[in-house]
């Protein structure tokens, strides 16, 4: 360590960094290491990076997270099933329809009961919708990050008819609670279909919009090509999922792989990438937004009539057992591992979140490139620092 | 698969089925070799999850539980085992990278250690805090009262 770094009042907490001391010709050179976050406007919410630089180039990082840790699992063991329902939404709350859709149908799972086929075309429109709201956020921030202010703009305004929908069908637009265990609480409202046509005959241009703006932007093609590179094997190995793995061109869906809900009714397709790196990952969003339309239009039109509500007892008792349940987020596999005691309350609820293991992989994607591609890599990671957290 | 893991080591090894998920229930002492042989002999490729579990009447206090998954088979799999406190267990971090965060948190929220991780510190709670949570004998509304007062200087967090 030099003595610039020595007199940095960062250093003490980077006793644990992993330092290479090793290499002589690193320890001469203009070694810096300088804290981002945890309040960045780039870092998507409470997330510290400690970067290790020499110059402009990133030698190494760490990250600190925690900051919104709240415990969700050990709330879980002192909730009963049904009252611990809302709390999953708190996690990644921006895409709360999905996060509400895995946990439902893990403690069905459970259970070993099934939701009617009216209940799941509803759960397939709300959540595609979501993932659809979630690319859109992700994509305003992402190239707000980047330098771009307008797609922000666009993005936020067509996302809120989206929450207009969720609004109108459930009341909330964020954390939405839209899904019980058993079915759905809420039978659709009058109009909803009407509204959810409109709502696909309305958004379809605007992505070709958000497309023109970026796709040959040259400035954007020049900050996106070629960075945060990771290969099919290291994303894998680093158990990396959703769009990231898919843009290194590894064609696994879990909607596909293993389908859930009303997904194997339904005709579309696995959008992959081949060079694993931003742009490819932009695209890669870009097709599945447009899958997702095709989902929910192929849902608006097929939506059966009947019960929405599986017969399930007042008080939801599941049987002695454990299970392991996961759906595809917009980020990645989010999985529910429940061991249940027979009791009203969870023995132990472990939830799976896509962000915290597709963080693991900043490290990777990150090393070597310039610093400030590290605010992209964040960007096209997407992560939720709410579900690294919980 | 299962039954050419038992010819090779005998009684240490159970497999059960549970509303059609698989899982074993493998001895401490043959993780290492088992996880290994997963991944490189039956395409369990990808490390899903890692977790723990804890029973505080039992003997051996802590369950720990791999999720796996093949790409190639498009099958999951569990694997558990089960550890006394104050018991370490082979890090998984080389065969899995992805076990590197993961095992931390087990850390953080267990206190349950693993031989041979590269940095094995608390990830989602301060370093200085006391008490691992999701024990069964940390109260849900239980804190690090000391450590509040010091680093938030308020009284309590409640």
């Amino acid at each position: 360590m030099n003595e610039r770094t020595m007199n940095d009042p960062t250093t003490h907490a980077l006793s644990h960094l992993d330092l290479d001391t090793k290499d002589e010709t690193f320890l001469d050179s203009n070694e810096l290491v300088i804290n981002m976050g945890p309040q960045h406007p780039a870092t998507h919410g409470v997330l510290r990076v400690i970067l290790k630089l020499d110059g402009e180039k990133v030698m190494g990082t760490e990250c600190v997270i925690g900051y919104l840790h709240r415990g969700v699992e050990k709330i879980a063991e002192h909730r009963t099933y049904t009252m611990f329902n809302p709390y999953v939404d708190r996690m990644d709350y921006v895409a709360a329809v999905s996060n509400g859709l895995g946990y439902c149908q893990a403690v069905e799972t459970l259970m070993n009961v099934e939701a009617p086929p009216r209940a799941k075309y509803i759960r397939v429109i709300l959540t595609e919708l979501n993932r659809l709201a979630s690319h859109q956020l992700w994509l305003g921030t992402h190239a707000l990050d980047i330098g771009a202010i307008t797609p922000l703009f666009y993005t936020f305004r067509d996302r809120e008819e989206i929450l207009k929908i969720f609004e109108k069908y459930c009341g909330a637009r964020l954390t939405t609670h839209a899904f019980r265990i058993g079915g759905c609480l809420y039978e659709t409202y009058d109009g909803f279909e009407k509204e959810v046509k409109k709502f696909l005959a309305f958004v379809a241009p605007k992505i070709d919009e958000y497309e023109e703006l970026l796709t040959t932007n040259r400035i954007w093609v020049e900050r996106t090509r070629g960075v945060g590179y990771i290969s099919a094997e290291d994303c894998i190995a680093l158990g990396v999922t959703g769009p990231v793995l898919r843009a290194s061109g590894v064609r696994w869906d879990i909607r596909k792989a293993q389908p859930y809900a009303a997904y194997s009714d339904f005709d579309f397709d696995i959008p992959i990438g081949e060079n694993g790196d931003t742009y490819d990952r932009y695209l890669v969003r870009m097709a599945e937004m447009r899958q997702s339309l095709r989902i929910i239009q192929q849902a608006v039109d097929g939506i059966p009539e009947g019960p929405i509500m599986a017969k399930i007892p007042k008080v939801i008792k599941p049987p002695v057992g454990e299970i392991y349940h996961s759906i595809e987020a917009p980020k990645g596999e989010l999985g529910y591992f429940i061991v249940s005691d027979g009791s009203t309350q969870p023995y132990r609820l472990r939830v799976r979140p896509p962000s915290l293991v597709n963080l693991q992989a900043l490290d990777q994607m990150v090393k070597g490139q310039m610093i400030a591609d590290v605010v992209a890599v964040i960007g096209t990671l997407d992560i939720v620092l709410g579900e690294v957290d919980r | 698969m299962v039954a050419k893991f038992k010819g090779q080591y005998g009684t240490g090894l159970e497999s059960w089925t549970y509303l059609g998920q698989n899982y074993l229930i493998v001895d401490r002492a043959l993780i290492p070799d088992i996880l290994m042989l997963l991944r490189d002999s039956e395409q369990f490729d990808y490390c899903v999850d890692l977790t723990a579990a804890h029973y505080p009447t039992r003997e051996k206090q802590f369950e720990v539980i791999w999720i796996l998954y093949s790409f190639e088979r498009n099958e999951r799999l569990r694997v558990k085992t089960s550890i006394a406190d104050g018991d370490s267990i082979p890090t998984a971090v080389g065969i899995w990278p992805t076990a590197n965060w993961l095992e931390r948190e087990v850390y953080d929220m267990f206190g349950i250690q693993f031989a041979g991780h590269p940095n094995m510190k608390r990830i989602l709670l301060p370093d200085g805090w006391k008490g691992h949570p999701l024990r069964k004998d940390y109260g849900i509304l239980q804190q690090d009262q000391e450590w509040v007062q010091i680093n938030l200087g308020i009284e309590s967090g409640q």
